[in-house]
């Protein structure tokens, strides 16, 4: 690699033309993605983005790096293997709630248990936007779609809730229509060792538009969504007036000055915290609190990848054998002459 | 060494030990074969295990054994029937008593015959030779149990403990009956218990007290020589087929330079080649064990993708999950082995026993035209081989290569020469580097002759791209639904595959020349076909015998080979797979077929039989 290299957001671009909805918050997402390696100047030939099926597992194809859309569901799994058998690459999984959450389910929650360094930008629109339109994993219950005429009667999964229970290491929010957010997240999934996992919330222009208005929407926003910052006071409104507090074993939201609560008062947040409780119970708030964006839980410990190498260094350094013939001729053996 | 005088000299000869899973049966049958092929004789040995970790003791669905067959001549079998038997107990002295000859030795525990043990093994009478109508073997008849709790009192062990010495005991009988000296067993034990020297002094010394058991009592019972066989000079060890399988992997990735990845599942009868591998750490091996069976196959392809020689092992239904995996190795063209070890099915089937009944699932169980390389192993140490071409053909035409093996095989062991690893074929990835084009070089763009793409491995620069599982335009590497275009790779993927019928070896027919019988056969069961074979040839008949190692592509030869034979039987043991392939391969080709679908091996006797009727209509 050549230090000397810079590279823009403009080198990560394929030639190939994006073949996303017009107004598809997907595009958004892409375009994080670019900035955030130019800004840690990542070759691209470094980088090995795969993807499952889906709108969004696309996005490889629109990455000048080495990627790989797979299928339905098995993205993760085929990331493990490209991250264990390569720990000095690159590797980011792209993946919608459908293909993460649903069909690929399984091996989501077992690459974040085992912690596997890879970067995962699952983008959440709640609906399947490329079968047209059914409900996903993530639609609340109730919701109406082509293959819930009546309303769904299921409830859904909360990523964050699922990336936790999975003993995740790292969780970060951000909305298509934020990049001031969804960049640094980007960046800091990337630097962070381990499986990062990164939900945006994506609009689905055709299918499910403005399914995330509430939050998304400016006129909205600094009321309806707080971003977290690491060792900065939970604040958030038109005029950061309001923040968060622990009241007993939950999460208020006050306004700073009133009812007695100073600045003094509001939370501070701590991403590199183990203890999970707090940050289970920010990643969901919801309703009467604001959803949490940015980087909510950022923890270091092993990975997966780099303990399979160091298992492997060990063994070969306690008893070097050079090859499979000398390891059998050193075995059970016997000679006819 | 000593006094025996109704020393038999035999050509061969078959021993089955036999007892509850806790029995030791596997480690006695291992240690007497080793014993046996260190001492020069040919082997072929066959454990058969229940599904059960642990039945009820004494109960009849517990029964364990392990049966070897020692030779003075070219063993093919662990043999149709045991002219030996050790029974540990009435369950499997009644489990085991089809397979036995007439004149068969028995050797028993009186200690665990008493009337609840007779019981448990559901016999009516307090006689159960008189039962089972064995009224000709020679039995001996020993209290093993009370003779190796005494023989142990001196090492203070719990009666637990003294009696799961038990399985020496008959190592010890046994060896005594066949003439073997047990300095070797010795070091064996040495070895398989390293680390708790009083159980190595407790096995040995129940070892060489059922040696002297033997040797005191005169037991009035032929004892056997075989005499060692010629075979080719070399260091020898005892492999089985699932851990050459590992070796065969482990030669293909250091031949080509590559690093080894298994992305596994444990399933019966495959789970060795997962940890046989994950030992071999010491030979930068990497391997994971997955969450599930499509996990298995997908790290590996995601390790193929990453520049690794992957492999996933498995069985039938791991296979039937891993299908559309397989699909997407086979459009994204990245090399993969896929080693299915065969075993009962339909759905879970009988996960201990072996068939061949996966072959149309390697072939075409897919969606889409999707053709893999399929490739056979013929006998365990064959795994070996079959593992190396595996890789080979892998990486060499970049495409996912299915091995079938069997329960048979993948337990079965022998005695293997070690081959020098200067003497394996050479490896030659197509690596981008190769590309000498004068257009840019793009993904899908091909080596003219073989039809293969180029391999570029990320983190090379100047080749970043993309592939999937998307269809791609031929010329450009892009995304691509374009009609003629669809038609067009999809033939070139098949091509590709025909092709490598230029790089595998013809096939082989063995026996008469002017044969008026072709057995054809394919994977495990080539041992018993050669010893029916050699049986009908001593039987004057005139039978020749092709055994396929290489089912897609088929060798060159194939039909031509075929054709030329009168009468063609096609033994299998599934219900007709290839039979149907070749027929569906080979115009106006239409053998005879010989199906059996019992979890069992062949037995040499029914097939003499069989083919000698064929032969005669």
């Amino acid at each position: 690699m050549d230090a000397n290299i810079k590279y823009t957001p403009q080198d990560y671009k394929s030639d190939q033309y994006v073949r996303w909805c017009p107004g598809c918050g997907d595009y958004a997402t892409l375009n994080c993605l670019h900035k955030a390696m130019a800004e840690l100047n990542v070759p691209p030939h470094q980088m090995a983005v795969i993807s499952g099926i889906g709108c969004s597992s696309r996005l490889p194809y629109y990455m000048n790096s080495y990627g790989f859309h797979t299928i339905h569901g098995r993205g993760a799994a085929i990331a493990t293997g490209v991250k264990t058998a390569r720990p000095d690459l690159h590797v980011w999984l792209i993946t919608g709630d459908g293909d993460c959450l649903a069909i690929g389910g399984n091996h989501f929650i077992h690459a974040v248990r085992r912690n596997v360094d890879i970067n995962i930008v699952l983008m959440n629109n709640k609906i399947y936007g490329l079968t047209k339109g059914q409900y996903s994993p993530t639609s609340e219950r109730g919701f109406v779609s082509k293959s819930s005429p009546y309303g769904t009667v299921e409830d859904p999964f909360e990523p964050a809730e699922l990336t936790l229970g999975a003993r995740g290491k790292f969780f970060a929010r951000a909305i298509d229509v934020d990049l001031s957010v969804m960049t640094p997240v980007m960046t800091a999934a990337a630097r962070h060792k381990g499986a990062a996992v990164v939900e945006v919330l994506v609009n689905c222009v055709i299918f499910n538009d403005g399914i995330h208005k509430q939050i998304a929407d400016k006129a909205f926003r600094a009321e309806k969504t707080i971003h977290l910052k690491h060792g900065e006071k939970m604040l958030f409104g038109q005029n950061n007036e309001k923040g968060l507090v622990l009241d007993g074993l939950k999460i208020k939201s006050v306004i700073v000055g009133q009812d007695g609560y100073a600045l003094d008062d509001i939370l501070t947040h701590d991403a590199y915290e183990e203890d999970v409780t707090l940050h289970n119970m920010l990643a969901l708030m919801k309703d009467h609190l604001p959803i949490a964006t940015g980087v909510i839980r950022d923890v270091s410990a092993p990975t997966y990848d780099e303990s399979v190498a160091q298992q492997i260094a060990e063994v070969q350094a306690r008893k070097p054998v050079g090859s499979l013939y000398d390891l059998l001729m050193s075995g059970e053996t016997w000679e006819v002459k | 060494m000593t006094t025996q005088t109704k020393v038999t000299t035999l050509e061969h000869v078959v021993i089955r030990f036999s007892g509850d899973s806790g029995d030791g049966m596997q480690l006695t049958g291992t240690i007497f074969s080793n014993l046996s092929a260190i001492f020069g004789n040919e082997i072929s040995t066959f454990p058969d295990y229940p599904a059960e970790v642990r039945a009820p003791q004494g109960s009849l669905s517990g029964i364990s054994g392990f049966q070897v067959h020692l030779g003075a001549k070219k063993i093919y079998t662990p043999g149709d029937k045991a002219n030996v038997l050790v029974a540990m107990n009435p369950a499997a002295l009644k489990v085991n008593a089809r397979r036995l000859y007439p004149n068969a030795i028995v050797i028993v525990d009186t200690d665990s015959f008493t009337q609840r043990d007779l019981e448990k093994a559901e016999f009516t009478t307090n006689d159960p030779f008189k039962e089972l109508g064995l009224n000709a073997v020679q039995i001996i008849a020993a209290p093993i149990s009370t003779m190796v709790r005494d023989g142990l009192a001196e090492f203070g062990l719990d009666n637990k403990s003294a009696l799961r010495c038990k399985n020496m005991f008959t190592l010890g009988l046994v060896c005594w009956l066949f003439d073997r000296p047990l300095d070797n067993a010795m070091n064996l034990l040495q070895n398989k218990f390293a680390k708790k020297p009083t159980l190595v002094k407790a096995n040995i010394k129940a070892l060489t007290d059922g040696y002297n058991y033997g040797n005191n009592i005169h037991a009035s019972v032929s004892t056997y020589r075989i005499d060692p066989v010629k075979i080719p000079p070399g260091h020898y060890m005892d492999v089985n087929g699932n851990t050459a399988t590992t070796y065969g992997l482990i030669a293909a990735a250091e031949k080509a330079g590559l690093k080894l990845f298994l992305g596994s599942y444990p399933i019966t009868p495959a789970t060795d080649i997962l940890q046989d591998l994950a030992k071999r750490k010491d030979l930068g091996v990497i391997t994971i064990q997955a969450e599930d069976e499509i996990a298995g196959i997908c790290t590996a392809i995601g390790a193929s993708f990453a520049g690794c020689l992957a492999a996933t092992s498995t069985s039938g239904p791991g296979l039937a999950l891993k299908s559309e995996a397989i699909g997407l190795a086979v459009i994204a063209e990245l090399p993969l082995v896929i080693i299915d070890v065969q075993r009962g099915g339909p759905s879970t089937g009988m996960p201990t026993k072996s068939e061949q009944t996966d072959l149309l699932q390697a072939l075409y169980g897919r969606n889409g035209e999707s053709p893999t390389v399929v490739l056979a192993a013929n006998t365990p140490t064959d795994c070996f081989d079959m593992a190396f071409w595996a890789g080979k053909l892998a990486v060499e035409h970049m495409t996912p290569v299915i091995l079938l093996t069997d329960a048979f095989l993948a337990n079965g062991s022998a005695a293997w020469r070690i081959p020098n690893p200067d003497n394996y074929p050479d490896i030659n990835p197509n690596y981008v580097s190769n590309y000498t084009g004068e257009q840019p070089w793009k993904p899908y763009r091909r080596d003219e002759k073989t039809l293969v793409r180029y391999w570029a491995i990320p983190g090379t620069e100047g080749f970043a791209h993309r592939i999937g599982g998307l269809e791609k335009d031929y010329e450009t590497s892009s995304i691509s639904t374009e009609p003629a275009n669809h038609q067009k790779m999809v033939l070139t993927r098949q091509t590709k595959i025909d092709k490598i019928a230029e790089y595998i070896p013809e096939l082989e027919v063995v026996g008469d020349k002017d044969a008026d019988l072709l057995l054809v056969g394919w994977g495990g069961t080539y041992g018993h076909l050669c010893e029916t074979m050699e049986i009908m040839h001593q039987n004057e008949k005139k039978v020749a015998l092709a055994s396929f190692r290489f089912i897609n592509p088929l060798p060159k030869n194939t039909a031509e080979t075929l054709h030329r034979y009168k009468k063609v039987i096609v033994a299998e043991q599934n219900n007709g797979q290839f039979a149907n392939y070749l027929r569906s391969k080979i115009d106006g080709f239409n053998p005879y077929k010989f199906c059996r679908i019992k979890g069992q091996p062949f037995t040499v006797t029914r097939l003499v039989e069989e083919f000698t009727k064929i032969l005669e209509a």
